[in-house]
């Protein structure tokens, strides 16, 4: 066993799990507030990979990071506003307008890459990192954790911000008021519709940043439906944390962990099977449903619309 | 319930969605400046009218078939089972598996029933555990039955990598069941006995759906859960039924698909069917005539497409498009037709 | 608690002969009514008496057909809920409006535009200034979820008052308080009433109208009766005071157009319904249904008088099956039953028609044969091993729809598309189908038109001349009079006391419903 706590294994450890588990971090970060508001927005992986898509097409074409970034939420905005449309507005049902915009996602994402680059993968550069001063000298812990590109600090910060949000601000009582009670949020005086709204479309932006992420800093390329299902993992941490993004920070760390186990073993020398590593979390999760399940509660009023008047 | 009009009216609200759907199509092919004629009409031509296109289409149809009526049980009684593709991958590891072993022992006509029927039990066995939990703690079974779709995947690659890997062959795939001990042919077609299997199953349950005691009860479940109280179902038993030949017949796709075409499941293949057939099951209204109907459609814009689209030089993923925009356009005609009702209500 | 207005200065507010009228009913009639600052008013009134419709005039989700409302002697007309807040008028629903899984402090900051801020401070010492008024103590951070009912209540006293009322309307807020918390409640109320504001206490309680009110108003039947003020009350004693409240609620109006007789007072048999100390699972916002004791013979008809929501529902659940019996005994026909299933229960003779009927009743969506069958899934001759037979399924539609009656195009149509009227017809149809033995009727004519009420009256009459035992629960106390032999009334999840009809009926289940005693 002491072979395998050589610098070279933790620091791919702790490195490969930030990695692989930010963008289910924002993406998840997204979903939650959705969640929180009472709509269950089943069309992630396709927000994901629309961010994904379209962070590259930014980054690649403007040869700009952050233009990619914000291209990436564009992306995930761009199919969060029929979600919210179709949803929110007209109280359709959740569950099939996911699935279809996720599909819609997947079919357009790769019809129009390989339109544009037919069946090349054009790569980004090598993504800059920004070594934290002092902290990125830390053995170990500095390489991993504090010599990152800067988005994954400033996700990291949105835990402790949205943390605040929900707790203590107007914005995060009526987000919630409006998939516990919507019925009291109506009777305050503020519109149940307006919150949801601003909560999908804030999921799509989420999703698209975390997509964009995957694609250019992750990945330094785009190939079709490369988010393959992290978009659903994180549809699963948003609703496990229960509404408390520090939990959902947990979760992807721990998803992302069990995703660059397998490589990091393989630098020690070892060969345990990925598959396995990957059970790991959904098999914890469904134990602890097992025997908690009285507690897995969820917003009263998740994917049903509201309506005025209806109890 | 067997007046024209009202048929007629019902096709209509199906097929105003595809058809609007194919219009979007063409709008984006001329866009993408192809010709949406000439796309449209290879597709048929290739996934309809020719002879080899067709039996391949019929092909594809089986496995997507079997799902639809899993997939029927499950929305019917209001339960949304979302893991359909783990429980489908799960038992088509377990049917290659252990197919070689059973046709090598057993006369074909018992090798082969046996290797579904264990396919069947072990997907029914892998939805028992979301059943559980909704019935007893009422915990959402979207997010334990995605869950369990991961868990199904990665268990099902972990099978065919450790246990079940064919030590001949150079990238992890389970033992290959011999052609001839597949499933057989339909009448000297590549078209193998799964497809009818498939059309009982479906037909089958959407005659128990609609026609039966058990099916009413169900339906009782997933039209108000209070009124099935009220008028004294067992739910609990209910929904472990549900779940269970939901995952079962979604199993048993599986199944079909590895006995009547592959033979073998390699490492890391997911085809993904149910996030497929959802729609489509939607689309139909769970009605199982209509699914038919609709599942046939889609496999030939899928086995056609792939030509379609590759001689229009396009991924045929465009196919994903055109059923997402379907989809689209279905939910928004069921808003449309709902409004007139909603306000006589109001 | 002396009445403090010396009735020189005018009114805060003042209704001015108003009138509201709703289809077919007269809601409030030409109705008169001081509210002065300073005092407490009390409102009593039965189901239907017209409270409700009085507080939405006063808190603007109506508007009066006729006559006016006056705040400091100013005619006013409320467009709108907004519109009667900015008067200074705020209400306490009997429903809450507040998020359990918010803590206290944010449900009152629930509603304000998110720019504005929290001001976590300034909300907080606004708080402890209202809690102060009240002279309550509540915890500001715990979630709404961990209080207790009567803290609630408090915290949506405190809700209402947040901006500064004059007026502060309380609708049944003591209907799920227990007694401490109503003496809480008291106290509050007066201590605000001592710092100037008026408050209109609407109640069905006698007992905390005397004790809370400066001033007592009853309504009856859209009418304001009598009004009181508690000085003169108190000075003809306690006892005439009550009965002279009772009678004005509750007698029969002299002028009454015939009310159906009682029936004739029923001989005691042998018991066919025998329910003793059942207590049932109950929901944290539900009456506690405990200690339930009643037997009921076979062609006796008892009916359960009570305020909505007092365990009336419950009871009827727990008796069809639907609520898991926690302890006590139900017998049918002798055998014990608590531990049977609800279809168990219905084989045995035990019908239960809801009063959610399309709710819980019934599939709207789904045809008018296959609701007429709901209870009977799968027994012959319909199914035949597990089978449906379309041919009997219709044929038996066809036969209960013209036999009985119901407006319908045919056995297929979808029993939504039904009126309320017909709906009730059919569900009666199917409770009353084959030989039951005990029928528990949940408002089997509640938001009917006349003639289908007078159908189902009948119904319930002729299966209790054939021997059928039944149960009638019904807020109309006149059709429980006009119907039972005997009458139970509910209270707080218990039987209150048991009545046997006849002349003085009227007057004891009134005592009772009002919280009196037989």
């Amino acid at each position: 066993m002491e072979s395998l706590l050589t610098t070279p294994f933790l620091t791919a450890l702790l490195a490969g799990s930030l990695a692989a588990g930010l963008p289910l971090l924002l993406a998840g970060l997204g979903e939650q507030m959705s969640e929180k508001a009472g709509v269950l927005n089943i069309g992630l992986e396709g927000m994901m990979l629309l961010g994904a898509y379209c962070g590259f097409l930014g980054a690649w074409s403007s040869g700009s990071l952050w233009l990619g970034f914000l291209c990436g939420m564009l992306g995930g905005l761009a199919l969060a506003l029929p979600m919210m449309l179709l949803c929110v507005w007209l109280g359709l049902n959740q569950i099939v307008v996911g699935i279809a915009l996720t599909l819609s996602a997947e079919g357009l994402t790769a019809l129009l890459h390989h339109v544009q680059f037919s069946q090349s993968y054009p790569r980004l550069p090598r993504v800059d990192t920004l070594p934290l001063p002092l902290l990125s000298e830390i053995p170990v812990l500095g390489t991993a954790l504090f010599d990152r590109h800067p988005l994954v600090y400033l996700a990291i910060l949105a835990v402790p911000l949205l943390a605040w949000l929900y707790r203590s601000s107007l914005l995060g009582l009526n987000l919630q008021a409006a998939g516990d009670r919507p019925a009291a949020l109506d009777a305050a005086g503020i519109s149940v519709i307006a919150t949801r709204s601003l909560a999908v479309l804030f999921t799509g932006a989420m999703a698209g940043l975390g997509g964009a992420y995957l694609a250019t800093v992750g990945a330094g390329l785009f190939v079709p439906f490369m988010t393959s299902g992290a978009g659903f993992i994180a549809i699963v941490l948003a609703m496990l944390g229960r509404g408390r993004p520090l939990w959902v920070l947990l979760g992807a760390l721990l998803f992302g962990l069990c995703l660059s186990l397998t490589t990091a073993l393989q630098v020690a020398g070892l060969r345990v099977p990925t598959d396995l590593v990957q059970m790991l979390p959904f098999a914890a999760v469904m134990l602890l449903l097992l025997f908690f399940g009285r507690r897995a509660a969820l917003p009263a009023a998740l994917t049903r619309p509201y309506r005025r008047g209806e109890r | 319930m067997t007046d024209i009009p009202q048929i007629v009216g019902r096709l209509l609200q199906a097929l105003l969605p595809l058809l609007l759907a194919l219009a979007c199509g063409a709008l984006l092919l001329l866009l993408l400046e192809r010709d949406p004629v000439s796309f449209y009409a290879t597709i048929i031509e290739r996934g309809l009218l020719s002879r080899l296109g067709l039996q391949e289409s019929l092909t594809r149809s089986a496995p997507l078939l079997l799902l639809a009526a899993g997939l029927i049980v499950a929305f019917r009684a209001g339960l949304w089972n979302l893991g359909v593709d783990g429980q489908f991958l799960l038992a088509a590891v377990i049917t290659a598996a252990l197919a070689p072993g059973l046709a090598a022992t057993l006369p074909p006509w018992l090798a082969l029933p046996l290797a579904m029927l264990a396919a069947f039990a072990v997907a029914a066995l892998w939805a028992a555990l979301p059943a559980f939990l909704k019935a007893r703690y009422g915990v959402n079974e979207i997010i334990t039955t995605l869950m369990m779709t991961f868990l199904g995947i990665s268990l099902a690659n972990l099978l065919i990598k450790l246990p079940f890997n064919d030590p001949a062959t150079t990238s992890p795939q389970t033992l290959t069941l011999a052609t001839a001990d597949r499933l057989p042919r339909l009448l000297g077609s590549t078209v193998h006995l799964g497809l009818v299997i498939a059309l009982l199953a479906l037909l089958l349950v959407h005659w128990a759906m609609t026609r039966t005691a058990l099916g009413l009860r169900l339906r009782i479940l997933g039209a108000n859960p209070l009124t099935a109280r009220h008028v004294g179902l067992p739910v609990t038993g209910l929904t472990f039924l549900a779940f269970g030949l939901s995952a079962g017949l979604a199993g048993l796709a599986g199944a079909v698909e590895i006995l009547g075409v592959w033979g073998t499941v390699r490492a890391d293949w997911n085809p993904a069917y149910g996030m497929l057939v959802i729609p489509l099951v939607f689309l139909a209204r769970f009605h199982g005539g209509a699914v038919i109907f609709f599942v046939f459609v889609f496999a030939v814009l899928s086995i056609g497409g792939e030509t379609a689209a590759r001689r229009a030089d396009l991924p045929n993923y465009f196919l994903l498009v055109l059923v997402a925009l379907i989809l689209v356009f279905l939910a928004l005609t069921e808003w449309l037709s709902a409004r007139p009702l909603m306000r006589k209500r109001g | 608690m002396s009445a403090q207005h010396q009735g020189k200065a005018p009114p805060l507010i003042r209704f001015e002969q108003v009138t509201k009228r709703y289809p077919g009913v007269l809601a409030n009639d030409a109705i008169t009514l001081d509210l002065h600052a300073g005092e407490i008013h009390a409102l009593l009134g039965e189901n239907g008496a017209g409270k409700s419709t009085l507080i939405a005039l006063l808190s603007g989700m109506q508007q009066p057909d006729a006559g006016r409302l006056l705040i400091d002697g100013q005619a006013v007309r409320f467009s709108s809920p907004r519109a009667a807040l900015q008067a200074g008028i705020g209400t306490v629903y009997q429903h809450s409006a507040l998020v359990p899984s918010l803590t206290v402090l944010e449900n009152l900051m629930l509603g304000r535009r998110w720019w504005q801020g929290r001001r976590q401070s300034a909300t907080r010492r606004r708080f402890t200034a209202l809690c102060n008024d009240l002279g309550v103590r509540l915890p500001a951070d715990a979630l709404l979820s961990s209080l207790s009912l009567g803290e609630r209540q408090m915290v949506e006293i405190v809700k209402a008052l947040w901006e500064g009322r004059r007026l502060l309307i309380l609708d049944e807020a003591s209907a799920m308080l227990t007694s401490a918390a109503v003496s809480d409640l008291q106290r509050s109320l007066t201590r605000l009433a001592a710092k100037g504001m008026a408050i209109l206490f609407v109640t069905h309680k006698l007992p905390e109208a005397l004790a809370f009110g400066d001033r007592v108003s009853i309504l009856r039947a859209g009418r304001l009766v009598a009004s009181r003020s508690a000085a003169d009350l108190h000075r003809r004693g306690a006892e005439q005071a009550q009965s002279e409240i009772i009678s004005l609620m509750f007698d029969a109006p002299s002028t009454a157009t015939a009310a159906p007789a009682p029936p004739p007072s029923f001989q005691e048999k042998a018991p066919v319904l025998r329910v003793q100390g059942l207590r049932a699972a109950c929901g944290e916002q539900e009456p506690q249904l405990d200690g339930i004791d009643f037997s009921l013979s076979a062609g006796e008809i008892l009916g359960v008088a009570g305020i909505d929501g007092n365990g009336q529902r419950q009871l009827a659940e727990a008796l069809a099956g639907q609520r898991t019996t926690l302890a006590g005994r139900i017998e049918l026909g002798g055998e014990a039953v608590q531990a049977k299933s609800v279809p168990q229960r219905m084989k045995r003779g035990l019908r239960y028609l809801t009063d959610d009927r399309l709710g819980e009743g019934s599939l709207p969506a789904f045809p008018i044969s296959l609701n007429l069958l709901l209870k009977r899934v799968g027994d012959a001759p319909f199914w035949r091993q597990g089978v449906e037979q379309p041919r009997e399924i219709e044929a038996y539609a066809q036969q209960t729809i013209s036999a009985h009656n119901i407006r319908a195009p045919g056995p297929h149509t979808p029993l939504g598309s039904l009126s309320g009227g017909n709906v009730q017809k059919l569900l009666l149809a199917r409770e009353l189908e084959g030989q039951p033995r005990v029928v528990i009727y949940n408002k089997p004519t509640y938001g009917l038109d006349f003639q289908t009420q007078q159908l189902a009256q009948e119904a319930i009459r002729r299966q209790a001349a054939s021997g059928v035992a039944a149960l009638l629960i019904s807020p109309d106390l006149d059709e429980i009079l006009a119907l039972s032999h005997r009458v139970a009334v509910m209270a707080e999840g218990r039987i209150v006391g048991i009545v046997n009809n006849g002349p003085d009926a009227r007057q004891t289940v009134g005592r009772l419903v009002v919280g009196g005693t037989a």
